[in-house]
């Protein structure tokens, strides 16, 4: 190791060198960096750089925290939450039932503008309780198989939802089995509200994780029907919602986007929705949201990271404070001798 | 062959009265040939010996660990001993199954990487040993090949039964028996110091009946056989028989010659192998090198212990909670398939999906206990010791030898020690002693003074204030000590040198005290043919000193035959060199007991003389009333000697009548052939008669040289707060000598001698022992002067009783409270024993220094082993942790590579934990928001990246670089060292408040991060966050979080650490836009996730902003704080240092550096100090 180097590095040299005097060979070479004496910053933490270092926190925070704060009350947002409501009153008592009944599921919801929504407005759906991040769903899928056509058998990871009737499934796994399908529907004034549903997966999954010759095939054919059926003359790249659905949400309270309604909606207008509620959510008690929401520059309606900075601003703001307090009322000498150990408590130790 | 030449000369056992005879035979209690006594060797018959069973070891040693074949599995062994590794085996295991959170290359690598680093380091250092043992296999000695013809061969290939021919200066390959010398009465003198350390040499003779033997031819028919103990440690016994020509002669331990001694002043012997290899004594004697692990390692396990449980715990829960999940919730979870479990989810199963569980989370959680940790450690520390090894102030000109750490794991052990046990001869001494001053009839010659006295002398001349440095006064001593030319005098007065002394006053009496020491000694001269003068090849070196001296007064010494000593004598009245012949009528030795030599011999004019010297006392006693004319001057100049820490002996003669002599010779006669145990009491009470009625004539005081700077350098560790400790095998007054010499004893000091007395019994001897400490303890609680110290100097065969397990807690007790201990006549073994008692009874590290064999317990025992290197023998290097060229170098290698080392790694350490704590526990938190399935938030690469690259480096730098104040500083300062035996960076206090900050730490990153993004759009186009994503934010939020902190840790910026830190962060975005770039084969989920995702989202980088301050908050207000109000010194030293107020302000740094060293109570500054209030006090009862 490196405790020989310099037994081996006189070595190499005395071979080379043989005139040298073997003695000096061993000597160990000066440098800056084997004596430590490279030169270096000591900074010393002065009162003045206490200070000012708290100081420019607030002043950074506070700022950021103002304008974070302003961008998220810009944001306009309405969720409605629908999953009892939508079950006829008669039936509440057995959710579940229903739910994996055939009856009709259709339902309508109204909603009011309270603000003034500049376009486009993002439809969003929010499951709640639904561990979408739980280990055995989470690798219940084939990346491979998404994305290319040729590994459409590529099925391994996908239990216990890889084959069905004998034959590999695609989009197999049980994120896909389990896609979501309650469908909304939006008019305003009796007048159907378009809902945009391209662009609402990332670019880069459109483009590269998902083929464009990848087509569903042999998709909810089993015993056990999950959630949405795909369309098997629509390639995977072009199946937005299963695209969304596949970026699994990191906590089991999570909203997905579901279209864009490019229009502005002004204050006070109601829009009627008709939604087919045939998700089921019931089994293990989760909410569903569906929710309305504007963007600002932050994204969506997000308080709590303006309030915390402001926390930190402010508390730094105070701190500075009170270390100006401290320093002018106790102040220390910087390299005052006093306070070293053997002049504080003589005798001691 | 030179033999023949010195051969006539000498027959000593003529002269020699005091030697080891071969004893009787009829000892009991063991007989030869029953067990334990079992081996025969058949002389000059190896062949014999090829064969079972009178086959026995061969003669090639190996001390390495391992060999070849039992390297792997013997190393594999070591290293899953480890707690942490066997666990990281076990998830290495475990990674292969589906059971795994992660895949298993990222489990498998960094163990491979862990043990395949540790492996190679042993295998290196094993590697040196085998070299080390090739280059002692291998060298050459003479061996009796077959018709009187003897041939050179390889150490290793020696076998029992072989005759051998070792030469002067050769060491012997293995345990001989000698059958003769080049000497006609067979005696050679052997040094032992790789086995005891003691310098002098030792005679060893031959018995009768093999004298003859002493040509190569005459070994063509030898024959014999040896009866003999079976191979033992023990170094000072020998039982067997020689049988030869049908008669049977009993063997002692003086015909024994030692492997690892060596031949001196002897030209050539013969003897027989009976122990080789392993089985030889010093072999035997030699224990396995403990492998020793530092306090801060040993803490370290603690904290990975109480990892474990946390651990333990979190899984528990997590499991528990998993099992809970999997019963109750997961059949309502019907996108999860209930209706097809495998056995990992089985609702129908909690218990056995709850338990495999546990082994996920196990894994899972692995982040806290910190793998890389050890792998980081170990280069770290393997970098600080190319340091130490590459410091150029610890290099060492003469020698050319750098400091070594031969092991790295000691490095921060260096900035703990407590108390220094050191060896004296070679270490503290360069065993060599010079002739300094001398009192000739009450007439002080020589200028010597002492350091002490100048530098004394000097401090007072100044204002107390302002002190004057005393290391330019040592300094610049010590170098004046060094241009003394002739070695072993260094004697400066022109009064007696070059002849001068013919013109003093008491003429008579000055060359009567150089003709005592020309005459009374037992030395042999030595032409040496380049410089054409005589050295000589004396018993113990102040014997040669005094030869030197004499011979530089012009008195040379160049002549010794049977019996007579010959003396040229340069300057005469006529002018001319004359030569005299004393005629050797008796030599009466010196023994320690008798402390005192004497010779009775007949000059050339016929009349007979007994010159004496001794130990003063020992002289005082026996002088005559006339005798008696010098001894008031006398004493006083050997106070001042003593006090200066030199050597004295008192010089006497006494002029003898023809009839007086040959009364007592007749006496005597009788005495020397009696027979039986009252043969030396006779002999002695013989002497007794002969040595009184002396005549003092004057005293010499010889230097033992210090090696250079070590008084400095002792006072620095004194001021550092070390204890010393000395443990000698010399003599309790060469050992106070140096004791003064060193400045470990001072005139006023209270001297607290323990020795045992002859008392019959060993109860009695043991009561009164323990009297004697209890009241040593007494009077120091008793006393109550502030300055007082106390130093407790105790022997060899006192300290068997004192070590015993009853009595060593009192010894030890005592022993703490003196400022300084000196343990005189201990053998190798007490040294050790010496050395666990202090470390065990104290708990305090312990650093045992030594030069010889004879320490090499010392040196293992201890928990820091330093041998000095570049003076004979390697055994105590190779047995030791750090080798130094000088013992001056160790106040560099503890008080600024110690001082480092334990700073770098405490701090190194405390980040470590706190860095996976703050990682580890968010993966924990995640877990209970995913039903505590075992899902990890992060990609798999980032968490391999994380210990590997992401965080290691500015760590690694920090534990190499960091310096919290210059080496100036800590030279300066040596008090600042107290921080590291006072544990005050590695406490529980310390621990724990960073793991608290790693608790708060992992608290911040986690909930900020979910709150702000766990169901908003995270950017503009609406999109929301998945895991991906919060996963890559989290990380980023860890990454900055930690590295910031680290920027807030280290003191010292190098452009390393620059690079490092801010490097850490850079790379962990080039990383991630790489890891992007690849195809989503590879990247996953995380593909384009920094380019297409979170680079263009605002909150992304307010987040990151946002958590890293927000994490940094609580410590920046505790350093805050901390420095406003309660700053270390080291704080301080570095304001001081950073506004150059010692520069501008000198009196006041220099004022800091005296009281920094106020309560020192040994070294150098202390006894200035001491001699200073003396000299006050005085001052004061004059006025």
């Amino acid at each position: 190791m490196s405790s020989n180097t310099p037994s081996s590095s006189a070595g190499g040299v005395g071979s080379a060198d043989s005139a040298a005097p073997r003695r000096n060979s061993k000597r160990p070479k000066y440098s800056k960096f084997t004596q430590q004496e490279l030169p270096a910053c000591k900074p010393i933490l002065t009162p003045r750089w206490v200070i000012s270092a708290f100081m420019l926190v607030s002043i950074v925070f506070i700022p950021i925290g103002v304008v974070s704060l302003f961008a998220s009350r810009d944001v306009v947002e309405i969720i409605d939450r629908y999953e009892t409501e939508c079950v006829p009153e008669n039936l509440r008592n057995n959710k579940v039932s229903f739910i994996q009944s055939d009856a009709n599921k259709t339902c309508t919801r109204k909603l009011r503008v309270k603000k003034l929504m500049k376009q486009p407005i993002y439809v969003y759906y929010q499951l709640d309780n639904f561990y979408q991040n739980h280990r055995r769903y989470v690798k219940s899928r084939s990346d491979s198989q998404l994305k290319d056509n040729s590994s459409w058998n590529d099925v391994s990871s996908c239990k216990p939802e890889d084959m069905s009737n004998g034959q590999a499934i695609v989009p197999c796994g049980l994120i896909a089995w389990s896609l979501f399908n309650d469908t909304y529907n939006f008019s305003l004034n009796n007048q159907q509200l378009e809902v945009n549903k391209r662009g609402i997966s990332w670019k880069s999954d459109r483009d590269s994780k998902f083929g464009n010759d990848v087509f569903p095939r042999n998709f909810q054919n089993g015993t056990l029907i999950g959630g949405k059926t795909l369309d098997p003359t629509v390639p995977l790249s072009k199946q937005e919602d299963l695209i969304v659905w596949m970026r699994t949400a990191a906590l089991p309270t999570f909203r997905k986007l579901y279209g864009k309604i490019e229009r502005d909606l002004q204050a006070n207008e109601t829009i009627h929705v008709t939604l087919e509620n045939n998700y089921n959510t019931y089994s293990f008690n989760g909410k569903k949201k569906l929710v309305l929401s504007t963007t600002s520059w932050l994204g969506g309606k997000n308080d709590f990271l303006g309030i915390a900075y402001l926390t930190v601003g402010g508390l730094c703001f105070f701190l500075a404070l009170s270390f100006t307090v401290v320093y002018l009322l106790k102040p220390r000498r910087l390299g005052d001798p006093s306070y070293l150990s053997w002049n504080r408590n003589p005798g001691g130790h | 062959m030179p033999k023949g030449r010195i051969r006539a000369k000498l027959r000593k056992s003529h002269l020699y009265t005091f030697c080891i005879y071969p004893g009787d035979v009829g000892k009991e209690g063991w007989s030869l040939g029953g067990p334990g006594f079992s081996r025969i060797v058949y002389c000059n018959e190896p062949q014999v010996h090829s064969q079972i069973p009178l086959k026995y070891r061969s003669n090639d040693i190996s001390t390495t660990k391992y060999n070849f074949i039992t390297f792997l599995p013997k190393a594999l062994y070591e290293q899953f001993h480890r707690v942490a590794n066997l666990y990281f085996l076990g998830c290495a295991i475990a990674s292969l199954t589906p059971l795994s959170p992660f895949s298993a290359m990222s489990m498998i690598a960094p163990l491979t990487f862990v043990v395949g680093l540790s492996m190679a380091k042993e295998a290196l250092e094993d590697w040196r040993r085998f070299m080390q043992d090739m280059e002692v296999n291998g060298r050459k000695v003479k061996v009796h090949t077959g018709e009187g013809a003897f041939g050179k061969k390889a150490w290793q290939d020696v076998q029992v039964g072989d005759v051998v021919r070792v030469e002067k200066d050769q060491f012997f390959p293995a345990d001989l028996l000698l059958l003769s010398s080049n000497f006609e009465d067979g005696i050679c003198y052997v040094e032992t110091m790789n086995l005891d350390g003691e310098t002098n040499l030792k005679a060893k003779r031959a018995l009768e009946v093999t004298l003859d033997f002493d040509e190569d031819e005459d070994f063509k028919i030898f024959k014999g056989m040896i009866k003999c103990e079976d191979p033992n440690p023990s170094l000072y016994t020998f039982v067997g028989n020689f049988e030869y020509d049908g008669q049977v002669y009993a063997l002692e331990p003086s015909q024994i010659l030692l492997r690892d001694s060596k031949l001196r002043n002897t030209e050539f012997v013969y003897g027989i192998v009976i122990f080789t290899g392993h089985d030889s004594k010093v072999m035997q004697n030699s224990t396995n090198s403990p492998s020793k692990r530092s306090k801060i390692e040993r803490k370290m396990d603690c904290i990975i212990y109480v990892l474990f449980s946390v651990l333990l715990v979190i899984s528990l829960i997590s499991s528990f909670g998993f099992a809970v999940e999997i019963k109750y919730s997961m059949p309502e979870w019907w996108f999860m398939r209930p209706q097809n479990p495998d056995n990992y989810y089985n609702p129908g199963k909690p218990v056995l999906s709850g338990l495999s569980h546990m082994v996920t989370a196990l894994m899972l959680y692995g982040y806290l206990i910190p793998i890389s940790l050890y792998v980081s450690i170990e280069v770290v520390k393997v970098l600080q010791a190319s340091f130490i090894n590459q410091d150029i102030q610890m290099y060492d000109e003469e020698s050319g030898n750098t400091a070594q750490a031969r092991t790295s794991n000691l490095n921060e052990e260096l900035g703990q020690v407590d108390t220094i046990l050191s060896d004296k001869t070679g270490t503290l001494t360069c065993n060599q002693m010079d002739f300094l001053t001398c009192s000739i009839a009450g007439t002080a010659y020589g200028s010597g003074s002492s350091d002490v006295e100048l530098a004394a002398a000097q401090q007072m001349a100044n204002d107390l204030e302002d002190k004057i440095e005393l290391d330019t006064v040592v300094s610049s001593n010590s170098e004046k000590d060094h241009k003394s030319s002739i070695k072993g005098f260094n004697f400066e007065d022109t009064r007696l040198t070059n002849g001068n002394w013919l013109k003093e006053p008491k003429v008579e009496r000055i060359m009567l005290f150089f003709r005592i020491l020309a005459v009374c000694h037992t030395a042999i001269p030595e032409l040496n043919k380049e410089t054409g003068s005589y050295t000589y090849e004396a018993e113990s070196p102040d014997e040669g000193a005094f030869l030197v001296a004499a011979r530089e007064f012009g008195f040379e010494f160049f002549q010794r035959t049977q019996s007579s000593v010959f003396v040229r004598e340069k300057y005469t009245a006529s002018g001319k060199p004359v030569d005299r012949e004393y005629k050797i009528l008796n030599v009466l030795e010196f023994t320690s007991k008798r402390k005192r030599m004497t010779v009775i011999v007949r000059d050339e004019e016929g009349l007979i003389l007994l010159m004496c010297k001794g130990a003063d006392s020992i002289i005082f006693d026996r002088l005559s009333n006339d005798g008696r004319l010098y001894q008031q001057d006398t004493t006083r100049h050997l106070n001042g000697y003593g006090e200066a820490g030199l050597r004295t002996l008192a010089l006497a003669y006494r002029k003898l009548e023809e009839s007086e002599y040959s009364a007592w010779n007749t006496e005597f006669q009788k005495a020397k052939t009696s027979i039986g145990d009252d043969r030396d009491i006779q002999l002695e009470k013989a002497a007794e008669m002969m040595e009184r009625d002396l005549f003092l004539i004057g005293a010499t005081a010889v230097e033992d040289k210090l090696q250079k700077g070590v008084p400095k350098c002792i006072d620095k560790l004194a001021q550092a707060g070390l204890k010393l400790w000395v443990l000698t095998g010399d003599k309790m007054e060469t050992a106070i000598n140096i004791g003064y010499a060193c400045s470990l004893l001072r005139q006023g000091m209270k001297q607290i001698c323990i020795m045992a007395n002859d008392a019959d019994t060993k109860e009695e001897v043991k009561s009164d022992i323990l009297k004697q400490i209890n009241n040593g303890s007494q009077i120091i609680k008793e006393e109550k002067d502030p300055h007082a110290a106390f130093a407790l100097i105790i022997d060899g065969k006192t300290l068997v009783y004192a070590l015993e397990d009853d009595m060593k807690d009192h010894f030890l007790e005592l022993g703490v409270r003196c400022a300084s201990v000196i343990c005189c006549r201990v053998s190798p073994k007490q040294k050790a024993l010496v050395t666990r008692l202090v470390k065990q009874g104290t708990g305090k590290t312990i650093l045992g220094i030594g030069d010889g064999a004879n320490d090499v317990g010392m040196i293992q025992e201890a928990d820091i082993g330093v041998g000095i290197s570049g003076v004979e023998g390697m055994q105590a290097v190779m047995a030791s942790d750090f080798s130094i060229a000088q013992f001056r170098f160790l106040e560099r290698l503890l008080v600024v590579h110690g001082h480092w080392c334990y700073k770098r790694i405490a701090k190194m350490i405390c980040y470590f934990f706190y860095k996976n704590i703050a990682f580890g526990l968010t993966l924990f938190y995640f877990e209970a928001f995913t039903g505590f399935s075992g899902q990890s938030v992060y990609d798999d690469w980032y968490m391999l990246l994380f210990n590997v690259v992401l965080t290691s480096l500015p760590v690694i730098a920090l534990g190499v670089l960091e310096q919290d104040v210059s080496s100036q500083v800590c030279l300066e300062f040596p008090a600042i060292y107290q921080q590291g035996p006072r544990n005050l960076f590695f406490d529980w206090y310390r621990i724990l408040a960073w793991m608290g900050n790693g608790l708060l730490a992992s608290l911040i990153i986690f909930f900020l991060n979910i709150i702000i993004f766990y169901d908003q759009a995270f950017r503009a186009d609406g999109q929301t966050s998945d895991m991906t994503a919060l996963g890559t934010t989290m990380f980023t939020c860890i990454i900055c979080s930690l590295n910031i902190q680290i920027a807030l840790t280290t003191s010292h910026f190098t452009w390393i650490q620059h690079a490092t830190i801010w490097g850490s962060i850079v790379a962990w975005y080039l990383f991630l836009s790489i890891y992007g770039a690849l195809s989503p084969n590879i990247s996953g989920n995380a593909y384009q996730i920094l380019v297409e995702a979170l680079a263009p989202a605002p909150i992304y980088w307010t987040t990151t902003l946002l958590v890293t301050m927000a994490c940094s908050l609580p410590y920046m207000v505790l350093i805050a704080y901390q420095r406003c109000f309660k700053p270390l010194d080291h704080h301080i030293l570095r304001e001081i240092k950073y506004f150059r107020k010692d520069v501008e302000d000198q009196c006041m740094w220099t004022r800091e550096r005296s009281k920094a060293r106020q309560k020192t109570m040994i070294g150098f500054t202390a006894r200035v100090d001491a001699k200073v209030r003396q000299v006050q006090r005085k001052g004061h009862k004059k006025q």
